[in-house]
């Protein structure tokens, strides 16, 4: 792709042209007679006219808001989420701590140990979303899918914080079992035809 | 050893003659890959990666050693097939769990693939069951284990335990075809590789050594790790607090590597101890030793004032050596200012000696040290149970040992199964005790120059020669010739027939010879065996450089001022440098700082130590200090090294700094003080800030500076005392710590679990009526104390071990000074 359009930054030039717009009156005179002429235009009986037209067609976009809801695109970064494998309906994090390590404003913090099976357990696993800025970084980052963004944006709190129990962005067991578990479709989740691009590796089974 | 001149990849670098290529390379920041390779260490062969050409052949920079006028080009077509096919060897079945091995990135094998680009995968082997192991404060994961031999490495050539080996993997063989597909060194490689994992050599898997941990440490990849780290942290969480070892007087760099402590808690954390392996090797206190800090400490301002009031009312500070040069040097100050009288008798006892040394050596301290020590042929150890009073001095010999060549004699009443396992070279003298002495007077009467040395010495030591016959067993190999009858068929008539031949074959003979031998009686005295003086002709062989090392047995030896002109006498009339090992952390700071006195005053404030107000680092005084580990200053080593050290985690509380303030003083930190280090006994003029703590590529080390050997008056006369007959029998007692423990601050951290007690060998255990677990009384001129009996199998022989570590055992009190002492031993 040629980058061409985008280095030229001379907006004088091709396509760009400048939008009329009259300057701000300064003295007293001029200002009162911009009132004037806003007032006895006539521009809010446009605006009426529109609605007016619109309704007597019935043919209405507006979503009707709570009861209506549009469909959230896979990109949108909201509140985090915890997924769980499809295997084993277990947690899917490893306690790489990867999101904690890219993490650009540094809110996302873990401790880990080694548990009664000698595989790495993650404690506790907290994100400060009074600072977290949703880059999604985290998600793009995990190697194991586990932490994603999610769609949910209706949420109302005095502290956002409230909004980051680990257990309430951890998938609901009962949500797992019964296959609805969402797969994250932004970035750092799997791009489709992933499989023809692997070069496989060599079993001496 | 001469410069020469070497070219690699067209670059003129100057190096000396002998030097490895590889050591070459990297000081002159040309980077060649190498995996198994140890600095300091003897070339291992195992990864072949560090394949170069050199002069037209290809060899292995490793091992390679350096002639004038080579050309060197470290990358050929076929050297990168060779890498490449290496690398993705060692990527064959290597298990894809980097997201949760606690090497997290500082991965050499991740590092290496990664920089040779190994995209794709061309061979494959079945793998093994490689279930991992633990090995008590080690964990070994065969399945990420590349089998560099690192740590069989390290622990052979440079700590001397060699606890570990390579054991059958029991893996199929490599398919054929791969052996004419393969570049050949990495066919080669893999063969090598695909037959071992690391093992224990005592074919147990119960590690028993005397747990460094630096295997773990020099290992590439996650295979051996710190069972207390096991996923703990991510590497590149951890922020590196460089330091020095607080423990011993080796003062070792490392640098803590600190964390906050959890989500919940801020407040930074030591999560390990590293160390730059290439150029120092830590010992168990070292790496495990670090929470010893004085936690929760707060300002009690009571407690404050009452140290004031305590300070004021004081004529005496009582202290240890546990303590940095700055702090050392207010107490000097507080001295000259209010005329304390400063109380430390072991560093008191070193200052002594180390005066009396210098009436007849000229300078005010000895001349060699550690890092000169592990390039050196033959090493004589007198005085010091080196393993315990300093590993590094031990790590020192056996490095000597194992990569240059070298040999060793090693005098100390308690037998040391550790010492005489580092090899063939050693030999050990286990004299009695009080008889360092005679083991001085037979160093000069081996090694010196009798017609250089005062004749009254010379003709001394003579007078412990006389010649006597004594009948040897020689075996002589003999011609013998047999007539023996055979039966051979006559080739002309076909028929048997008996015939005489004469048979020659030659037998080796047995012969009694009686032959003139030199005696030494001073040997006799010290309990040499009888084959001493035959296996040191074989070991001195082909040794040019020689070095001594005394340690603290001799400081507080109730003749130490003769011991001291000995040992002076022996660097003056023999090849011996020589390395005096202080006895605690900063001996050698505080014996050049402050003016020791004897006697204690009427009032003692203690810092870590008895008195009537005690400073403690240690959290159980009247004001808390902060410890090593929560103070910035520097530390004065065996190396004569003035280093500097980090606080790694934070102190609320008071420090010494603040009642010298208090007091009088003026200093906003206590580092303020380093730059006023007295020149006048070799210490520098420079700020603590400018202070380096690191080594280069070359293996310099940048830490702090040498101090200047300042010279000293020389007073001529050289006369010593003849040796005493004195020696202690019977049941004896020794004052000296297990492996990984020194001081109180060791035996509170949490990673080093040596209990206390009275520590006896197994033999002894065997021998006499007492068990593991008893409790014994141990009664001395001096007092008494009731312990419990713990098994040590680190040391041999029927002394039994008294440890210093534990302040509630109060141990010293049972002795007058000198280490060792007569005691009964009883049940309760």
């Amino acid at each position: 792709m040629s980058l061409e359009a985008f280095n030229n930054r001379n907006v004088a030039e091709g396509d760009y042209f400048l939008v009329d717009i009259e300057d701000y009156p300064t003295t007293g005179w001029d200002k009162f007679k911009r009132v004037v002429k806003r007032t006895f235009k006539g521009e809010l009986f446009v605006g009426l006219w529109v609605v007016m037209r619109e309704m007597i067609r019935f043919d209405i976009h507006t979503v009707q808001y709570p009861q209506e809801k549009m469909p959230i695109g896979p990109r949108y970064r909201a509140v985090h989420q915890m997924k769980r494998l499809w295997e084993s309906d277990t947690e899917r994090c490893i306690g790489c701590g990867l999101c904690e390590k890219i993490c650009i404003s540094d809110c996302i913090r873990m401790d880990t140990r080694i548990d009664e099976n000698s595989r790495k357990e993650v404690t506790e696993y907290t994100i400060n979303l009074g600072r977290c800025i949703f880059c999604g970084y985290c998600a793009e980052v995990c190697p194991e899918l586990a932490i994603t963004h999610g769609g949910e944006y209706e949420n109302a709190s005095e502290q956002r914080e409230h909004f980051i129990m680990y257990e309430d962005m951890l998938t609901p067991i009962d949500k797992m079992k019964a296959g609805k578990q969402l797969e994250f479709e932004g970035f750092g989740a799997i791009t489709p035809h992933e499989d023809e691009r692997v070069k496989k590796t060599p079993l001496a089974y | 050893m001469s410069k020469i001149v070497i070219n690699i990849d067209g670059k003129e670098i100057e190096t000396q003659e002998g030097e490895y290529l590889l050591n070459a390379a990297r000081a002159n920041d040309i980077f060649i890959p190498a995996i198994c390779y140890l600095t300091r260490c003897s070339p291992t062969l195992a990864c072949r990666i560090c394949l170069v050409e050199a002069d037209g052949k290809q060899v292995y920079a490793c091992n390679a050693k350096a002639k004038d006028g080579m050309n060197i080009t470290t990358s050929t077509e076929n050297i990168e097939k060779e890498r490449r096919a290496i690398m993705e060897v060692y990527d064959v079945n290597h298990p894809l769990q980097c997201g949760v091995c606690d090497q997290s990135g500082e991965c050499e094998l991740q590092n290496y693939t990664l920089e040779i680009g190994v995209d794709s995968q061309s061979y494959a082997i079945k793998d093994v069951d490689r279930s991992s192991h633990d090995w008590g404060h080690l964990h070994y994961d065969p399945g990420l284990c590349i089998v560099c031999e690192r740590c069989v490495t390290a622990c052979k050539d440079m700590i001397g335990d060699n606890s570990l080996k390579t054991i059958p993997r029991g893996a199929d063989a490599i398919d054929a075809e791969f052996k004419e597909s393969m570049p050949k060194d990495a066919y080669a490689m893999w063969n090598k590789l695909n037959k071992s994992v690391i093992g224990l050599t005592n074919g147990t898997d119960v590690l028993d050594c005397t747990s460094c941990g630096e295997c773990a440490a020099v290992c590439p990849v996650g295979a051996l790790v710190d069972t207390h780290f096991m996923y703990k942290s991510n590497a590149w969480e951890l922020k590196q607090i460089p330091a020095t070892c607080g423990h011993c007087s080796a003062g070792c760099q490392i640098s803590y590597d600190v964390k906050h402590t959890s989500i919940e808690n801020p407040e930074d954390k030591i999560y390990r101890v590293m160390n730059e392996w290439n150029y120092v090797s830590l010992c168990g206190a070292g790496r495990y030793g670090f929470d010893y800090q004085n936690a929760d400490a707060v300002k009690d301002e009571v407690a404050f004032n009452a140290a004031l009031e305590a300070f004021k009312k004081a004529d005496t500070i009582a202290f240890t050596s546990t303590i940095t040069n700055e702090e050392a040097l207010l107490l000097q100050k507080m001295k000259e200012k209010f005329g304390y009288k400063l109380i430390n008798p072991e560093a008191k006892a070193f200052q002594t000696f180390m005066k009396d040394y210098s009436e007849i050596s000229g300078t005010k301290l000895y001349s060699s040290d550690l890092e000169r020590v592990h390039t050196t042929n033959f090493i004589v150890s007198i005085g010091s149970a080196l393993k315990t009073d300093n590993p590094n001095a031990r790590y020192a010999l056996n490095n000597s040992l194992t990569v240059s060549k070298g040999a060793g004699i090693y005098f100390h009443p308690v037998a040391d199964p550790i010492i005489e396992g580092l090899g063939k070279g050693i030999m050990t003298v286990t004299h009695a005790p009080l008889q360092e002495e005679i083991a001085l007077y037979l160093l000069l009467d081996l090694f010196g120059d009798k017609e250089q040395m005062p004749s009254k010495i010379s003709e001394y030591l003579a007078s412990f020669h006389s010649e006597k016959t004594i009948t040897v067993t020689e075996v002589v190999k003999e011609k013998v010739v047999e007539i023996v009858k055979e039966v051979k068929v006559n080739e002309e008539t076909g028929e048997e027939e008996e015939i005489e031949v004469e048979k020659s074959k030659m037998v080796s003979k047995k012969v009694e010879k009686e032959v003139v031998v030199d005696d030494n009686k001073l040997l006799e005295l010290l309990g040499a065996d009888d084959k001493f003086m035959e296996t040191l002709e074989k070991n001195l062989k082909k040794k040019e450089t020689f070095a001594l090392m005394v340690g603290p047995d001799l400081y507080t030896h109730p003749k130490s001022k003769n011991l001291a002109r000995l040992v002076a006498l022996v660097e003056k009339y023999t090849k011996f440098e020589l390395v005096m090992i202080p006895s605690l952390t900063n001996t050698l700071g505080v014996s050049l700082i402050c003016e020791l006195d004897d006697d204690k005053g009427s009032y003692t404030v203690g810092y870590n130590t008895d008195g009537d107000f005690v400073l403690s680092a240690l959290g159980d005084g009247d004001l808390d200090m902060p410890a090593m580990n929560q103070q910035e200053g520097t530390l004065t080593s065996v190396n004569k090294r003035v280093n500097p050290t980090n606080a790694a985690i934070g102190y609320n509380g008071y420090e010494l700094n603040d009642i010298a303030n208090a007091l009088g003083f003026e200093a906003e930190n206590v580092i303020d003080y380093t730059v006023e280090l007295p020149t006048a006994v070799g210490f520098k003029h420079e700020e603590f800030d400018n202070l380096p703590n690191h080594y280069e590529n070359d293996g310099t080390e940048m830490r702090g500076y040498v101090l200047e050997n300042v010279a000293v008056t020389l007073s001529g006369d050289e006369s010593v005392d003849k040796f005493s007959d004195d020696k202690l029998e019977g049941s004896i007692i020794y004052l000296a710590n297990p492996v990984r423990q020194f001081t109180p601050f060791t035996h509170k951290t949490t990673e080093l679990d040596e209990v206390s007690g009275i520590y006896m060998s197994e033999e002894f255990l065997s021998n006499s009526d007492f068990n593991e677990g008893d409790t014994v009384k141990i009664t001395t001129d001096n007092g008494e104390l009731t312990a419990n009996v713990v098994s040590d199998n680190k040391i041999k022989g029927s002394i039994v071990v008294l440890p210093t570590f534990d302040k509630n055992l109060n141990s010293e009190a049972l002795f007058s000074g000198y280490r060792f002492s007569t005691a009964s031993i009883e049940k309760v």
